[in-house]
């Protein structure tokens, strides 16, 4: 069922996706928990150490999510097998195996502890927030980077250049060149801040939305069939406002950690236009599946392919557009605001993403045709809901804790210190909780649909509508 | 979109306006370079400060706390917390120092690290550089 052969290997980067997903999910239960029960589970795993895990495992899943979609997308743009399967299959042996010896090493021993013996006193790069790993292990992202890309990029300079691909590859590109900034840690706090923002600023408001961007034209090509030069000019359109806007707008991270007024002024003005982009997605999204030439079979691809459009316009669009005025940001900075904002950020737009393409490559690569069997898609369709819906209520209850958190602790009369705030919210870390449980659910309905049986799996497309 | 906007039209915007903003961003990146000593008061940065930094990160307090508003929401911001416990180090210190290890039951706990006299002094003298980075009037109010 596969155009190219080679496609097959995705399916190991995608298996394990969705494994490490399941890892994040169930770590931010833990850290959900110690927001309430603060000893929960002290000293054993204290907050900081299943944050850690939390976040970078949600940071390699994306990553293992992005390598699939290139293995599977860029040899059917380029109508060429991929450059070496081989290869391939080492990386993602040698990714899962660091990854997974790094989260022990968070896990079985201090973190002080762990620096001591990866010897990161030669080469300090650890501790600061989502750069936790060992320097050994920065190491190595670099070495799968270079790996990954050689392979894919040989794969596109030999085959047809297609916008999708060329896009593809800048961005992933620009993912590994801005993470090289994981290595500078200089002395001065204000400057390691300053260039820390280039890797997760430049990432997730920069290279990753052309990740982003061209994941879903090629989906939205495939379930839509609608004339390729009109999805590669919205996609253009897309990932240029998204440059024009974020570069700059990283100045909205430069308000309060020592750099210049100015930044004040160009941080706002820039990051508040970084909507648009977000907001044009949605427009594309909707306006290829109104004016879709056929009627895929696979609805579930779909459904995600609009779902990952609209959460990450909301996600990173309008909640990050509600604390990014330097005025605003002023009283919201580093609260609960800025969590509700990151999560619905990183689900809408990345993990929505990367489910996405897995839902489309998926049957293809299990060998069930175009499209899932229907129970199997009805499954999908309701973690989808349960997922999504979730995650919009976890979004609401930081958010409704964050404006209380802001008023009681820094814009009263009275400013109250932190603890004691933290104690007289902790009703809507809550609801949170039992938010966090019902996305844990909709992940076990996901999970259970690819186990599916006696479903007859869809094996042709259905007849064009035109 | 209508046909009058070409697809090299979009490219051409992609590809000239990015690269016209990266060049302007590196320009502003040198700029605050170049300011930046003003408002970081760099020549204050003593070995204790870079010992202090150092023991910040191997011990990832930032996996907990806020400094200068960034890191995590669970614990109070440090940024200023130099202030907060009215500019006096040895406050700092002792509450580093007098953590219970096994927690503070049903209360939100910071690990006991068992430091030297020489790395609370190291830690607290980078907590007090760090308050005295001119960071626009942040926090709002003493609590962080
Ligand atoms: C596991 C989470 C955790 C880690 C890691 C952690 N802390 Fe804390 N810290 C806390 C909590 C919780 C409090 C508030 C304790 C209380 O009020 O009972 C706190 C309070 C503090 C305070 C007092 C702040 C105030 O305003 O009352 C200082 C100073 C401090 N921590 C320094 C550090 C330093 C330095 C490190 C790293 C070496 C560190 N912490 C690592 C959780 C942590
Ligand atoms: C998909 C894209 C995005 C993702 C994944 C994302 C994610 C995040 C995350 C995780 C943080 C917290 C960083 C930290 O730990 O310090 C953050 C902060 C922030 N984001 Fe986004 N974001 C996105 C897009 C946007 C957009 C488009 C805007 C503006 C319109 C924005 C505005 C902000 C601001 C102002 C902060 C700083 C919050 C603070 O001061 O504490 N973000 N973002
Ligand atoms: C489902 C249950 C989940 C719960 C209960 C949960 C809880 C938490 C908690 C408590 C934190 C630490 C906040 C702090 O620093 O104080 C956190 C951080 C984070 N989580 Fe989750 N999480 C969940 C799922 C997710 C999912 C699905 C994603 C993304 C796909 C995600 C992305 C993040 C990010 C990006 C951060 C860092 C935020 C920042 O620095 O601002 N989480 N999570
Ligand atoms: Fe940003």
């Amino acid at each position: 069922m596969l155009q190219y052969q080679s496609q097959a290997v995705a399916k190991p980067y995608f298996i394990a996706a969705i494994a490490l997903f399941a890892g994040q999910v169930l770590f931010g239960l833990i850290l959900g928990l110690q927001y309430v029960v603060g000893d929960f589970l002290f000293p054993a795993i204290p907050f900081n150490v299943a944050r850690m895990v939390h976040t970078n495992l949600l940071i390699v899943w994306l990553l293992f999510g992005f390598m699939g979609a290139a293995y599977y997308l860029v040899p059917e743009e380029a109508e060429r097998e991929l450059h070496s399967p081989v290869l391939a299959l080492i990386v993602f042996w040698v990714f899962l195996i660091a990854g997974a010896l790094t989260v022990l090493g968070y896990l079985l021993v201090p973190y002080s502890s762990l620096a001591r013996l990866t010897q990161n006193e030669l080469f300090p790069t650890m501790g600061r927030e989502f750069l936790e790993q060992p320097t050994i292990t920065k190491i190595g992202i670099v070495v799968v980077a270079l790996a990954f890309l050689y392979n894919v990029g040989m794969t596109v300079l030999k085959g047809r250049k297609t916008v999708i691909n060329v896009i593809l590859l800048i961005g992933l590109a620009g993912l590994a060149v801005m993470f090289l900034f994981a290595f500078y840690n200089p002395n001065n706090l204000v400057l390691d801040k300053y260039f820390w923002w280039w890797v997760v600023h430049l990432w997730v408001e920069g290279v990753w939305e052309l990740i982003l961007g061209s994941i879903l034209a090629f989906v939205l090509i495939k379930v839509t069939g609608v004339d390729r030069e009109v999805i590669e000019k919205w996609l253009y359109v897309i990932i240029g406002a998204a440059l024009i806007t974020g570069i700059v707008g990283t100045g909205h991270h430069y308000y309060w950690i020592g750099t210049p007024d100015y930044w004040q002024w160009l941080g706002s003005a820039f990051s508040a236009l970084e909507p648009i982009p977000f907001f044009m997605m949605t427009l594309f999204a909707f306006n290829m599946v109104n004016r879709r030439r056929r009627d895929h079979p696979n609805k579930a691809a779909t459904l995600w392919a609009l779902g990952t459009a609209v959460m990450g316009f909301l996600g990173a669009g309008v909640w990050g557009f509600m604390h990014t005025l330097a005025p605003i940001n002023y009283y919201t900075h580093g609260t609960q605001i800025t969590a509700a904002h990151g999560h619905m950020a990183f689900y809408g737009a990345y993990a929505m993403i990367v489910l996405t393409i897995i839902s489309y490559a998926m049957p293809h690569l299990r060998g069930q045709g175009t499209a899932a069997g229907e129970r199997q898609q009805v499954m999908e369709m309701w973690a989808f809901w349960l997922m999504t819906v979730a995650m919009v209520f976890i979004t609401l209850f930081l958010t409704a804790a964050g404006v209380l958190q802001v008023w009681l602790q820094r814009v009263s009369e009275v400013p109250q210190p932190f603890i004691a705030v933290q104690q007289q919210i902790g009703l809507f870390y809550w609801m949170r909780e039992v938010a966090g449980v019902v996305f844990l659910i909709g992940l076990i309905v996901y999970i259970a649909s690819y186990f599916v049986r006696g479903d007859e799996a869809v094996t042709t497309a259905q007849p064009a509508r035109v | 979109m209508s046909t009058r906007f070409t697809k090299n039209a979009a490219r051409n915007i992609f590809y000239g306006g990015s690269l016209f903003f990266v060049l302007v961003f590196l320009g502003l990146t040198f700029h605050t370079t170049r300011a930046l000593p003003e408002r970081d008061h760099r020549e204050n940065i003593t070995e204790q400060v870079v010992r202090g930094k150092q023991l910040w990160e191997e011990n990832n307090c930032i996996g907990c706390h806020t400094l200068l508003g960034e890191g995590a929401y669970f614990a109070p911001e440090l940024g200023n917390v130099y202030q907060r416990f009215g500019n006096n180090k040895e406050a700092i210190k002792g509450f580093i120092r007098s953590r219970p290890p096994e927690g503070v039951p049903g209360r939100r706990s910071m690990p006991q690290f068992n430091f030297t006299d020489e790395e609370l002094e190291a830690l607290a003298e980078f907590l007090k550089w760090t308050s005295e980075v001119n960071a626009a009037n942040w926090p709002p109010n003493i609590q962080g």
